[in-house]
């Protein structure tokens, strides 16, 4: 019984320690991968549960400060494979459970 | 000559004709420009992934992990640099204290550990029968001044250690408890202490699992405390239990393992109830036995209401008999597996202090009480085979058989004397009868070392005194041939059959 309980909350835990953004993939600049992480994270802060919104958010952003044309892409459980830029891709965790994928191809 | 543009041709051929001067013609020029993007130079590749709850986790984990280990090899780098300031934790001096605490009281009492090992009383061979006891050490805990001994039991195990309970026999007196446990080899200081609630009223510890300690509150509450575990609470507590005691825990004894090898003991109090407790992994699992029968003067209407407060209880060592004395002076004998008491015996006008069978004889225990006398009974007679009156006015508190002789017990009084008798020498008087405390300390138990040949008894100031048996007292039968037998259960049974059968 003990163990069930402890179960439940490592559960709850693990959602709260792995909420940081964490860059699972980047072929950016030091600085554009910072601007565009900040980017992201304040996006789906702003948008919790609506991940359209937030990719619309970063896309045109983007879009604005590093040229078009950009693709993004936030969801929970996905695979993918994608033609991109060389130097114009992040891939990145946040949240505990979101997956965030920006990437350049005009 | 065309003719496909008749007309054309003729406006030519007048124009030419016509213009013979010559005008410069003007150049206009234009600027174009134009940019062309450059070809295609930008570089594409693929990229593949999955996202998915678990892939995300995984990777956080790794990264906790990563993290974690960065920051404990700085950690250490930071360590290295201040490990010249380190600050030792003292818990890690605490074994090499203990080591050296043990060789220092081995020197400072090394003349009593001598006479523990060595001296034997040359003058008991002029004293014809009599015998003395060598004082020892004194046992002494300066949080339990005002605290009792109630119980003391020695460790079957390792024979230097000895348990002792503290707490009050009076009713106005209760405050805290403690159960402290001694070794032989530190008389200064106790190797185990533990608080209590409530006063404890008795302690046992087990045969071969000597770290579990049985002890009887004065509230009611039966608890054992495991000395593996570094805890200063017990392992098992009955505070919760429905089937606790509603008064005060008089006796425990523990018993051997049940069917399913469970550790059990069964525990006697002033409610009248005899109770089996089980330890169940974590839980005191409770069995009513028996209840003490209320005697025949209460009317029958008000037998529920009254208990009689069995004072102690003993286990007989083969068979499953037990004795159970009470406040009103009588002893019943029962059995585990029946619910009702075999037989009851008159023992004492007043309370019994103590009943205890005898290590050899199956037949045989001896009981003492507040009515000043000692008696030594066979079970299948009705009246005891011996009585003693130790001292006028004094009462009995305990009374102990010596484990080498089945003619050897020793009984200790509210004057602050013990008593030692040796039936087989003397069955009138005692070989002994030694004051060892101070003027109005009264000594409430009394144990023997299960292979020393020394005594402790403890008092009511929290003291217990260790005292070595001269050898007049610790006399083994001789045969025929006048040379000593050798120790044997049956040679101690016959020795005391032969004495009975003379009074019979």
């Amino acid at each position: 019984m003990a163990e069930y309980v402890d179960g439940k909350k490592d559960e709850a835990d693990y959602k709260r320690l792995h909420s940081f953004p964490l860059i699972r993939h980047t072929d950016m600049s030091e600085e554009m991968r910072v601007e565009t992480m900040e980017l992201c994270v304040t996006a789906c802060e702003k948008f919790v549960s609506n991940n359209e919104n937030a990719a619309k958010m970063i896309k045109e952003s983007m879009d604005k400060k590093f040229g078009s044309s950009w693709h993004v892409v936030i969801g929970e459980g996905f695979g993918f494979e994608i033609t991109h830029e060389v130097k114009n891709l992040l891939y990145m965790f946040f949240g505990g459970g979101l997956a965030v994928c920006v990437w350049k191809c005009s | 000559m065309t003719t496909q543009f008749p007309r054309i041709e003729r406006l030519k051929a007048k124009m030419s004709a016509k213009d013979e001067s010559k005008v410069g013609t003007v150049k206009s020029e234009e600027d174009k420009a134009t940019q062309t993007s450059p070809p295609n130079s930008t570089k594409f590749t693929n990229f593949s992934a999955t996202a998915s709850q678990w892939e995300i986790y995984d990777f956080y984990q790794e990264e906790i992990k990563r993290r974690d280990q960065s920051s404990l090899q700085s950690i250490k780098e930071e360590e290295f640099e201040d490990s010249l300031i380190k600050i030792y934790d003292i818990a890690h001096l605490a074994g090499l204290a203990r080591y050296m605490e043990g060789k220092v009281f081995h020197r400072a009492y090394a003349d009593i550990l001598y006479d523990f090992k060595h001296f034997e009383d040359a003058s008991d061979e002029f004293r014809g029968e009599k015998g003395t006891l060598l004082p020892l050490w004194k046992f002494e805990y300066d949080k339990a001044k005002s605290l009792s001994v109630t119980a003391l039991c020695w460790d079957q195990k390792h024979n230097d250690l000895f348990a002792v309970g503290l707490g009050s026999h009076e009713f106005t007196q209760q405050g805290g408890g403690m159960l402290v446990l001694y070794t032989l080899r530190n008389p200064n200081y106790p190797e185990f202490i533990f608080n209590t609630v409530s006063g404890i009223m008795c302690v046992d510890v087990h045969e071969d699992l000597s770290h579990l300690v049985a002890v009887g509150l004065y509230d009611g509450c039966v608890a054992v405390y495991n000395l593996r575990k570094k805890s200063d609470e017990p392992f098992w507590n009955s505070r919760a239990n429905p089937g606790r005691h509603k008064g005060a825990v008089t006796q425990v004894k523990w018993q051997k393992d049940d069917l399913d090898s469970n550790h059990n003991f069964i525990s006697v109090s002033a409610d009248g109830r005899l109770v089996s407790w089980t330890l169940v992994k974590h839980e005191l699992v409770f069995t009513d036995m028996i209840k003490l029968p209320v005697p025949d003067t209460i009317p029958e209407n008000l037998k529920d209401v009254f208990s009689t407060v069995g004072t102690n209880l003993d286990f007989h060592k083969q068979k499953d008999n037990f004795l159970v004395g009470t406040e009103y002076g009588k002893i019943h004998k029962g059995s585990k597996f029946y619910n009702k008491f075999a037989e009851t015996y008159d023992a004492h006008f007043m309370t019994v202090t103590c009943v205890k069978w005898n290590p050899f004889h199956p037949d045989v225990f001896i009981s003492c009480g507040w009515d000043w006398m000692v008696k030594i009974w066979d079970q299948t007679m009705k009246s005891p085979m011996f009585t003693f009156e130790l001292e006028i006015g004094a009462a009995v508190t305990d009374v102990a058989w010596a484990p080498y002789s089945s003619t050897v017990f020793a009984a200790v009084t509210t004057e602050g004397k013990v008593h030692v008798f040796d039936l087989n020498i003397n069955k009138y008087e005692a070989l002994c009868q030694q004051k060892v405390v101070s003027k109005k300390t009264k000594l409430l138990h009394i144990e023997f070392n299960p292979v020393h040949p020394i005594i402790i008894v403890g008092d009511d100031r929290g003291h217990v005194t260790s005292l070595k048996l001269s050898p007049n007292l610790r006399k083994k039968p001789k045969d025929k041939k006048g040379q000593e037998l050798p120790m044997s259960p049956e040679v101690e049974k016959a020795k005391l059959e032969q004495l009975l059968s003379l009074l019979r």
